[in-house]
């Protein structure tokens, strides 16, 4: 308890899903102790209780697991660290300050959190330290501006998953799908192996959105055709979907007059991308980047605001929970030393931009402080094409450091470079950092 | 489902509520009639939300005088009935130095229909008001008295009122033909998955559903408030034809946060050239733009078209250059009811006696609403030789929203019912507790339209992905339909097909669906 007789934790996480969960559990095995989780839904584990296909932890326990399953295990390491948490508990504000009221405290990097749950009414506390895990959310139609009626049969591909893998309801039977991210290409499968018809998935890029192996597994197995190049242009019926016309686009992504054909279906499922969720972020004064939408990030995966950490989808848009499981260790331990140290990662230390150079949209981090970097630092990100025959170099101010080849680079999954702290921090006068694709 | 009433309204949208609402303040037997599963489902779900100031009708007519007057009743109405309303004062721009006397006769005619507080403000104290506004915009005529409304909000808050005065509704019942006989009217109504709400006034409200199939309703009095369908129900009795066409207005909606990038309503000044696009901020903080104006023949035409949120997205650069296009949360359209004069048709036809028209209600019709109940009551209780109900409560409370309460009050809502503290829409932060009333209050929501329009579920950024399943689920549990019989809007916008395999198997009972967090 603090002055203004609210509750305190070294470090508060907002989500309970993959992100949280490993953040959690890495920050209470690096010596944090009073740690607590706020989850909104019912249970841990997040969108990954939904997502009943396998494909999971292959990286982390090389092994497939369903996303139940890795959450699972997960989640019995949470309790068997006897950590904190709160269910169904709506985190309603974050401000990174002192209560009010509680203006006299000595420590200025108090965080207040404001929550509201069934079983504990509205309920303030304060926190050292903040780690934000809320994931995200998907697109819209709304998003794309796609014209025609309103009608019921319109759902996005996470919002058709949750009806069939939780509520046990149909959205439809004649299905097209707008967009190949990764849960729209699931969720083909998904709704064909429930007998019904997916008619096509159609994909405004020359390129899908989601991984490779998940054409194959959840399209080219079940003979559903991916059409590159192609967008929903109308949409019709006007109480439920009837049908949708689907047009070829040019290289701007314009539909081109007389390529038209019109698919009869009830439903249009939209798997359009993901923003991350940062409603909260945005009210603690956090700084978003405007391409990934997620928060700015040093090294520590700590944000603009000292003491408040980001992990996983709200942090930006992952492909593989693995990941985002290995990233929220990161964020979670880093939690933890800043709650011993007392102090934000590094104001008083040098500071080193991260450059995105050809090819590349954003990097996670995006500024590093090579003082802080420790042995190794993980830097992810996404390329914003496909390029065949490539290599993907760092530069330290003008001097090539790495050159690693790859065969093909797709923005449907994240990339990463695994740069060194000690070569950070012998460079002379390292100024900037950068990333790019060049030509093999 | 009783079968003689003083009055019948035909359409449950605004017109029709506050027809509604104002004749319950007397003794009479009134029955609302809607072809729509809900209020507020034709011109008045989906327009510009703006209260006029009065200031572009031609004067002399009835627009002209109901438009004012309706903007002078919108505040104490909005604060009897308990809807959100801002008057937060239009602007007028005018784009070219060649249109000033345009805009002066604008000014003038502006005064003429008596519309208080009108200025015309130059370049530099325009742009001081609203900074965003384009530079090339020369001047404005300042309009104080122009506002914002929540549509949804005014119109069901007039129905829930005029119901529990004890005004019966008929959803999901469309009016086929009407017959004249010696003492009033006999109305053929359809009816498919048909609600009828009675009793309002007694403190047990009742929701019945009605068979379907064809039957006959009769009244003395009808009103015709059928917006664009008030020109078939008008020629069903009078051999005076009127013609009313649909004229499409195409919309964007952007996100939340938006609304701050104008403070007032922002229009273009009328030219030969077009009458231009407005971008005003929403009562709840979005930005809209729009409207398109398209003539279609299609009654039921709401549809968007690339070309229309192509010309509407492009027009609104023109008043505000930074209009964040990118932040579009949502498109729509709606019908206008354009009567062939445009002028509104209020007033008992002269070959039908107490047949009441309310027709040809285009904009500024939702800020005339109050004024067009006024004026329909005063007639039909006049014909009817009303008495005034002394019962008759004018105050109506909505649903509490808790976003608006401090730290204490919802504490203290929050003990009284947790179903506050749990949260259903994550955009919008939209409670159980608010879900649950409106979907168990008077005249409440059956459908998932009609939970948004009462709570703004589904409204905000992500547009329905997260609440959905949710709120289908309350509507399951509280109504105890099957999650199978949930629509969106009405009887043909089922939103599943069906349950999976492994579900229906395992359960069919109404409202069990696995997803219960209780």
């Amino acid at each position: 308890m603090n002055k203004a007789g609210l509750s305190y934790y070294d470090i508060v996480i907002i989500g309970g899903g993959p992100a949280g969960l490993a953040a959690a559990i890495s920050a209470k095995e690096s010596g944090a102790d009073s740690i607590l989780v706020l989850e909104r839904d019912r249970e841990l584990g997040g969108i990954l209780n939904q997502c009943i296909h396998n494909g999971f932890g292959l990286h982390t326990f090389k092994e497939e697991l369903t996303g139940p399953e890795y959450a699972a295990r997960f989640i019995s390491r949470f309790h068997e660290l006897g950590i904190d948490c709160r269910l169904n508990t709506m985190v309603l504000d974050l401000k990174a300050e002192a209560p009010s009221g509680d203006e006299g405290s000595s420590n200025g990097c108090i965080k207040t959190i404001t929550y509201s749950s069934r079983s504990e009414g509205l309920v303030q506390i304060t926190a050292g330290a903040v780690i934000l895990a809320m994931g995200c959310r998907e697109r819209p139609r709304g998003a794309l501006n796609t014209p025609g009626y309103r009608p019921a049969g319109i759902y996005t591909a996470g919002t058709a998953q949750r009806l069939v893998n939780i509520e046990g309801c149909m959205p439809g039977r004649r299905v097209v799908i707008l967009g190949s991210g990764d849960i729209g290409l699931i969720m083909a499968r998904r709704m064909t192996l429930e007998g019904a018809k997916v008619l096509a998935v159609a994909e405004v890029m020359p390129y899908s959105g989601g991984l490779k192996r998940n054409i194959v597994q959840c399209l080219d197995d079940y003979g559903i055709p991916l059409l590159l190049s192609h967008t929903v242009t109308e949409i019709k019926g006007k109480e439920r979907v009837e049908a949708v016309v689907i047009s070829e686009v040019d290289e701007n992504r314009r539909p081109v007059p007389g390529t038209e054909k019109e698919y009869e279906c009830d439903t249009l499922l939209l798997s359009v991308g993901l923003l991350p969720e940062n409603e909260l972020s945005r009210g603690a004064g956090v700084g978003i980047s405007p391409v990934t939408s997620g928060p700015v990030v040093s090294e520590s995966l700590e944000t603009s605001v000292p003491g408040v950490f980001a992990c996983g989808n709200v942090l930006h848009v992952h492909d593989l929970v693995d990941y985002v499981s290995e990233e929220a260790a990161a964020a979670g331990k880093r939690a933890a030393e800043y709650i011993k140290g007392g102090a934000s990662a590094g104001s008083d230390t040098p500071c080193v931009p991260v450059k995105t150079g050809n090819g590349v949209r954003y990097t996670v981090p995006s500024y590093i402080h090579p003082d802080k970097a420790g042995e190794r630092i993980t830097l992810r990100f996404r390329v914003g094409d496909v390029y065949r025959d490539c290599a993907i170099c760092v530069y330290l101010n003008d001097s090539r450091i790495a050159r690693k080849k790859a065969r093909i680079l797709a923005p449907g999954e994240m990339q990463e470079v695994i740069l060194s702290g000690d070569e950070l921090r012998s460079f002379p006068d390292l100024t900037e950092i950068k990333v790019c694709i060049e030509a093999n | 489902m009783q079968n003689s009433y003083d009055i019948v309204i035909i359409g449950a949208g605004v017109s029709g509520a506050s027809c509604a609402r104002e004749l319950s303040r007397y003794r009479l037997n009134i029955l609302v009639i809607d072809k729509e599963a809900d209020v507020c489902c034709g011109t008045s779900k989906a327009n510009s939300a703006i209260v006029h100031s009065g200031i572009d009708c031609k004067p002399g007519t009835l627009m002209a005088k109901l438009n004012v007057r309706g903007n002078e009743l919108m505040e104490p109405l909005s604060r009897e009935l308990d809807f959100e309303f801002d008057r937060n004062g239009s602007l007028i721009l005018c784009f070219d130095e060649e249109d000033r006397p345009r805009l002066q006769a604008l000014y003038e005619q502006g005064i003429e229909n008596g519309v208080p507080g009108l200025r015309i403000v130059e370049s530099e104290e325009l742009h001081r008001m609203e900074p965003n506004v384009s530079d090339d915009a020369v001047a404005a005529i300042w309009c104080p008295t122009g506002g914002i409304v929540w549509p949804f909000g005014m119109n069901i808050a007039m129905a829930e009122n005029a119901f529990t005065n004890g005004v019966s509704f008929c959803f999901n019942t469309g009016v086929t033909g009407i017959d004249k006989e010696e003492d009033g009217y006999c109305l053929h109504v359809k009816r498919s998955k048909a609600i009828l709400w009675t009793d309002g006034n007694t403190g047990e409200p009742l929701r019945s559903s009605l068979p379907d199939g064809e039957d006959t309703v009769r009244t003395r009095c009808v009103i015709n408030a059928a917006g664009v369908y008030a020109d078939q129900i008008h020629n069903m009795v009078s051999s005076h034809k009127i013609h009313i066409t649909p004229r499409r207005g195409e919309y964007c909606l952007m996100d939340k946060g938006t609304g701050d990038i104008v403070h007032s309503t922002i229009f273009q000044l009328p030219t030969p050239k077009g009458k231009g696009i407005l971008v005003t901020p929403t009562i709840h903080g979005n930005l809209l733009i729009g409207p398109t104006a398209t003539d279609t023949p299609d009654k039921e035409g709401t549809c968007t078209t690339q070309e229309g949120l192509d010309t509407v997205m492009q027009k609104a650069r023109l008043s505000v250059p930074s209009v964040p296009t990118r932040q579009i949360i949502t498109s729509f359209a709606g019908l206008r009811a354009h009567e062939d004069g445009h002028e509104f048709l209020i007033g008992e036809l002269q070959d039908a006696p107490l047949f009441i028209d309310c027709a040809g209600i285009e904009s500024p019709g939702l800020t005339s609403a109050p004024a067009i109940g006024e004026m329909v009551c005063s007639i039909a209780a006049g014909l009817l030789n009303a008495e005034p109900d002394p019962s008759f409560n004018g105050t109506r409370k909505g649903i509490i929203d808790p976003k608006k309460l401090d730290a204490d009050e919802l504490s203290d809502l929050i003990r009284r019912d947790p179903a506050y503290a749990a949260m259903v829409c994550r955009c919008e932060m939209v409670t159980e507790g608010e879900i649950i009333d409106a979907i168990t209050r008077p005249l409440g929501a059956h459908t998932l339209d009609g939970v948004k329009q009462r709570t703004r579920a589904g409204m905000g950024r992500c547009q329905a992905g997260f609440c959905t399943p949710k709120t289908m689920e309350l509507l399951s549990r509280l109504l105890g339909i099957p999650m199978t019989e949930i629509t969106k809007n009405g009887p043909d916008s089922l939103l599943l097909t069906g349950m999976t395999d492994k579900a229906s198997s395992s359960c069919a009972a109404p409202g069990v669906s696995g997803g219960d967090n209780e």
